[in-house]
């Protein structure tokens, strides 16, 4: 097979890993919900709904990173190593994250439940912006070089370098953070219509639904608000191995010249109204969350074409335009993609069985007289 | 970077401390897991609700320690971005694939099967929810594959070659990567010694029950299974340890002689059974090596060559290049002045091939890529600046490798025994020196496994990849503070989370003993 399929073929899983855990970030939008005011048995019933799916989200974080570190590992050494601050924030929250949904009732947790459960308020707002935040630098750039001969040098041997904040600066970027407020709207959006699907209760199903609606209706603004800002941004074209050049309107272009991507970002927009919208006038409707996710899927998807395809940098330098990152620059080689690429022969059977085991466990639902876990 | 040194030793301290957190909760999630399965698989032939019970006991427990498990696993991967980013980069193409498969292959197995084991119990039929518990600890095992194939090729690195062009290892034979023996020495050793600390954990607290005169029979009961894993681990563990030490004496003898606190090295080479080392010994001077030493003869021999009369060289041989022939002759092989010579040229030809190719002078590329192919077994020796560099810290891998062997022996002792009263003589488990024995194991077995991995990690620097980078040049560009934060952030983390574990788990433990097994739904 050829590198550059097989580039291509990474950067399209890749963004399907992405899209899937944006999408499972509900988890960390309905942990943002514990200190609203919902009465003891809601906030019960909110715990066991997302406590059966809270590993899902981690775990495909993880093998988000992992399927990053293989397939282009200089991303993996660029931006984990330079933007520290960053994912050490993002690692923290998680490391919260899991150990909290297991201890929270359990006697003799020494912190309290309350605790646990400001660990799980943390998670779900630094993991939504934070997660946010890392994938805007690979619109909005961010700063750093990358000099391979580096390497030889026995005094200052790192090959890839950042602004001295490491990654606070990416934080602080309003464009970056645009992007986090708007997943954490997203996320709540997605939660509330999530539980409404899980949780057999009528009063608290109302609820939900107010909180889809007013959640769902902030979303969309930022979401275009995002959305104009990404279409006039510049961005780095790749034209020839070692140089990058800075073109106008770069995403725009993108949308025009990956127009399946485009057709595929428009259905996903409109699944994602059809899911809040007909949520907010069907009163006994309860599917939002199928139109909401799947859009979500294709939404997500689509950007990270718009980021990484056409020749564009997915990962632009701010400092020194030839540092930046595409997916021609920064992949593992042929053999090794190839070996991956019959690795991922088998993810539509691990797809198959998550699938399985999920149907399986929503059979029953959530109800008020289930004890928390 | 004015302060690499710094750097790198807070990432080293960092990494340290979140894998032996880690290993703190993975073994006892490898070997609880077959328990559990072992418990439910009764249950599921016979109905009976105290093996029911006992089964959602051990689960519990299970759960608790699977939680920090997992909080420390996340940390661990994306340090090797964060911390050790030059790694990353040197090495992506052939390391990061395990990690990859590790992810899909495992993880998403465990996480989904561990919540249907949980929360399934009535949702789904008894026979998919055995499958489930059965799915989760294989999960488990093929996770622990896949990251010991990664470490074992940091520990001998085979299966790729150096690209100049990118100044990076790419890997040509994926096969040698997954089957070296150092993998298949490494995967066993940790899996069943995970199975060892489960059995004497699961042993120790049921003894517990017994001291307190509580559910007698669902102690006996634990206890059968758990000593039969135990012991079945023991075996599997003392097998592929004998496998490992014969994989160090071949690709790390720097480490096995670290491990033995050997200078000068012989045939019929003695072993240190117990000693105390000289703190001021130096290699390459005359003082003695032990302040206090008891020795097997020809133990070491026998343990790295499985011969009596074979040649295991000490720091002192290693550093001048001396080895013995088996026909007892003394024989020149490579001095680390020699590999660190050879280092520089290759870096030197790396150097000149990086100039001609941003010249586009193919012929002095081709020219220096032969050379740099000549040298680049000692590649990372261009790094040292003196052999000396090259040693580990002997004091902590003696000590380590010691504690483990000398552990390990008296656990042996405790399974032999623990087996026989749990099939034949029940009311030796009854005795209070055994119950008292049974307990403090629980501590042993945990210290014998992190002495383990210090053993093996330790005795691996100044390495991070096995002659190819040393640390220094592994890492990334960050300040020292900054790692120094986080390393206490860490710290003070996991320290409050494993407090908040021992409390939960021992609140668990006394409500267990008040349970009454026989008759729990
Ligand atoms: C011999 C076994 C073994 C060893 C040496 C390691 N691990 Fe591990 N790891 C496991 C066996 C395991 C496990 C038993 O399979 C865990 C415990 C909880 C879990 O989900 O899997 C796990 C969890 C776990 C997780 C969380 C998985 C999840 O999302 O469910 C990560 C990211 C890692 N590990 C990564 C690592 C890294 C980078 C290691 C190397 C330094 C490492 N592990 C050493
Ligand atoms: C879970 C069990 C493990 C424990 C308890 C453990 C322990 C340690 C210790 C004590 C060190 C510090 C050594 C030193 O700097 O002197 C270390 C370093 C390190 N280990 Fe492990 N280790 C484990 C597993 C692994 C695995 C499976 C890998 C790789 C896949 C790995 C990769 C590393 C790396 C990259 C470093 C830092 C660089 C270095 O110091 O060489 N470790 N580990
Ligand atoms: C008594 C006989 C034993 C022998 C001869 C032995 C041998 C070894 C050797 C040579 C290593 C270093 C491997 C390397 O550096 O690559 C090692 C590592 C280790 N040992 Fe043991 N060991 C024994 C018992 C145990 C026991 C009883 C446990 C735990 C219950 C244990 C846990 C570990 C662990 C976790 C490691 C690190 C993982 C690895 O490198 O495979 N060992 N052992």
């Amino acid at each position: 097979m050829e590198l550059e399929y097989l580039q291509n073929y990474w950067w399209l899983l890749i963004a399907v890993l992405g899209s899937l855990l944006v999408f499972l970030l509900f988890v960390q939008g309905g942990q943002t919900m514990l200190f609203q005011r919902f009465t003891e048995s809601q906030r019960t019933m909110i715990i066991s709904s997302l406590g059966k799916k809270w590993e899902l989200t981690f775990t495909t974080l993880v093998v988000f990173g992992g399927a990053f570190f293989a397939s282009f590992p200089l991303f993996y050494s660029t931006s984990f190593g330079g933007a520290y601050w960053l994912w050490m924030l993002i690692l923290f929250s998680f490391v919260l994250q899991a150990v909290s949904y297991e201890f929270r009732r359990k006697p003799g947790n020494i912190f309290g439940t309350r605790t646990y459960d400001a660990f799980l308020l943390i998670n779900g707002c630094a993991g939504c912006i934070l997660l946010g935040v890392a994938v805007g630098m690979m619109f909005f750039g961010a700063e750093f070089t990358v000099n391979m001969g580096n390497i030889l040098d026995h005094g200052s041997p790192v090959i890839s370098r950042w602004a001295p904040t490491h990654g606070l600066e990416a934080i602080l970027c309003w464009k970056n953070l645009l992007l986090g407020v708007t997943v954490l709207m997203l996320a709540r959006t997605l939660a509330s219509l999530y539980m409404l699907n899980d949780i057999a209760d009528d009063a608290f199903g109302a609820r939900l639904r107010r909180q889809a609606t007013i959640n769902g209706a902030v979303f969309v603004v930022l979401f275009l608000a995002f959305l104009a800002v990404l279409l006039t941004q510049r961005g780095l074209t790749q034209t020839d191995p070692d140089t990058f050049r800075w073109t106008e309107y770069k995403y725009l272009h993108n949308a025009i010249d990956l127009w399946p991507a485009t057709i595929a970002f428009a259905a996903g927009v409109a699944a994602v109204l059809w899911g809040i919208g007909a949520t907010a006038c069907r009163k006994a409707w309860r599917g939002g969350i199928w139109w909401a996710g799947a859009g979500t899927i294709l939404v997500v998807i689509s950007l990270f074409c718009y980021a990484g395809f056409n020749s564009t940098a997915y990962y632009p330098s701010l400092l020194d335009a030839s540092s930046s990152l595409s997916i021609r620059n920064s992949s593992s080689t042929e053999f090794t993609l190839t070996v991956m690429s019959w690795v991922s022969v088998i993810v539509p059977f691990v797809a198959a069985y998550i699938i399985a085991a999920w149907r399986k466990m929503d059979s029953v639902k959530v109800t008020a007289t289930d004890s928390a876990h | 970077m004015e302060n690499l040194v710094e750097v790198v030793d807070w990432s080293r301290w960092q990494f340290a401390l979140t894998a032996m957190y880690h290993w703190l909760f993975v073994p006892l999630t490898l070997g609880i897991s077959v328990i559990i399965g072992i418990m439910e698989t009764i249950y599921y032939r016979t109905r009976s609700r105290r093996w029911l019970a006992i089964t959602k006991f051990w689960m519990t427990l299970f759960g608790i320690n699977f939680a920090l498990g997992v909080a420390t696993g996340i940390i661990l991967e994306f340090e090797f971005g964060t911390n050790w980013s030059n790694y990353s980069w040197f090495v992506g193409d052939i390391f990061g694939a395990p990690l990859a498969i590790e992810g899909l292959l495992a993880f998403f197995m465990e996480s989904t099967f561990i919540a249907v084991m949980f929360f399934g119990w009535n949702k789904v039929s008894p026979r998919f929810h055995l499958a489930a518990t059965w799915l989760t600890a294989i999960g488990a095992s093929i996770s622990a594959l896949w990251i010991l194939i990664a470490n074992a090729w940091m520990q001998h690195p085979v299966g790729m070659e150096f690209d100049p062009a990118q100044m990076r290892n790419v890997m040509d034979d994926f096969w040698a990567v997954v089957l070296s023996p150092v993998a298949i020495h490494k995967f066993f050793h940790a899996v069943m010694s995970g199975w060892v600390l489960s059995g004497v954990f699961v042993t120790g607290i049921s003894a517990w029950f017994m001291l307190r005169r509580r559910n007698h029979a669902m102690a006996i009961s634990s206890i059968k299974v758990a000593s039969a894993v135990g012991a079945i681990g023991m075996l599997g563990t003392l097998w592929s340890g004998d496998g490992s030490a014969v994989d160090v004496a071949r690709v790390q003898p720097m480490k096995l002689a670290a491990m033995e606190g050997l200078y000068d090295g012989s045939c019929r080479q003695a072993i240190s059974a117990f000693g105390i080392l000289n703190p001021d010994k130096k290699p390459g001077d005359d003082k003695p090596a032990f302040l206090f030493n008891i020795s097997i003869p020809a133990g070491l021999s026998i343990l790295a060559t499985h011969s009596v009369d074979g040649f295991v060289p000490g720091i002192n041989d290693l550093i001048e290049g001396r080895a013995v022939t088996p026909a007892g002759d003394t024989v020149k092989t490579e001095s680390y002045a020699q590999r660190i010579a050879a280092g520089q040229r290759a870096q030197n030809a790396l150097r000149r091939y990086d100039a001609a190719r941003k010249e586009g002078d193919t012929a002095a590329m081709t020219q220096a890529a032969a050379e740099l192919k000549a040298d680049f077994d000692n590649f990372g020796y261009g790094y040292l600046q003196s052999p000396a560099q090259a040693v580990p810290p002997v004091a902590v891998t003696y000590y380590a490798f010691h504690i483990m062997v000398i552990a390990g022996g008296f656990l042996c002792l405790v399974l032999a025994l623990t087996l026989w009263g749990a099939f034949r003589r029940h009311d030796l488990l009854t005795k209070r020196w055994y119950i008292l024995t049974a307990i403090a194991s629980i501590p042993v077995v945990w210290i014998c496994s992190e002495a383990g991995w210090v053993t093996a990690e330790v005795g691996r620097q100044p390495w991070i990849i096995e002659g190819l980078m040393p640390v220094q040049a592994a890492v990334s560009d960050i300040s020292a503070a900054s790692v120094q934060t986080t390393f206490w952030m860490f710290a003070a983390v996991f320290t409050a989370f494993l407090a908040a574990e021992i409390c939960i788990m021992t609140r668990q433990l006394r409500k267990g003993a008040e349970t009454d097994f026989e008759n729990e739904k």
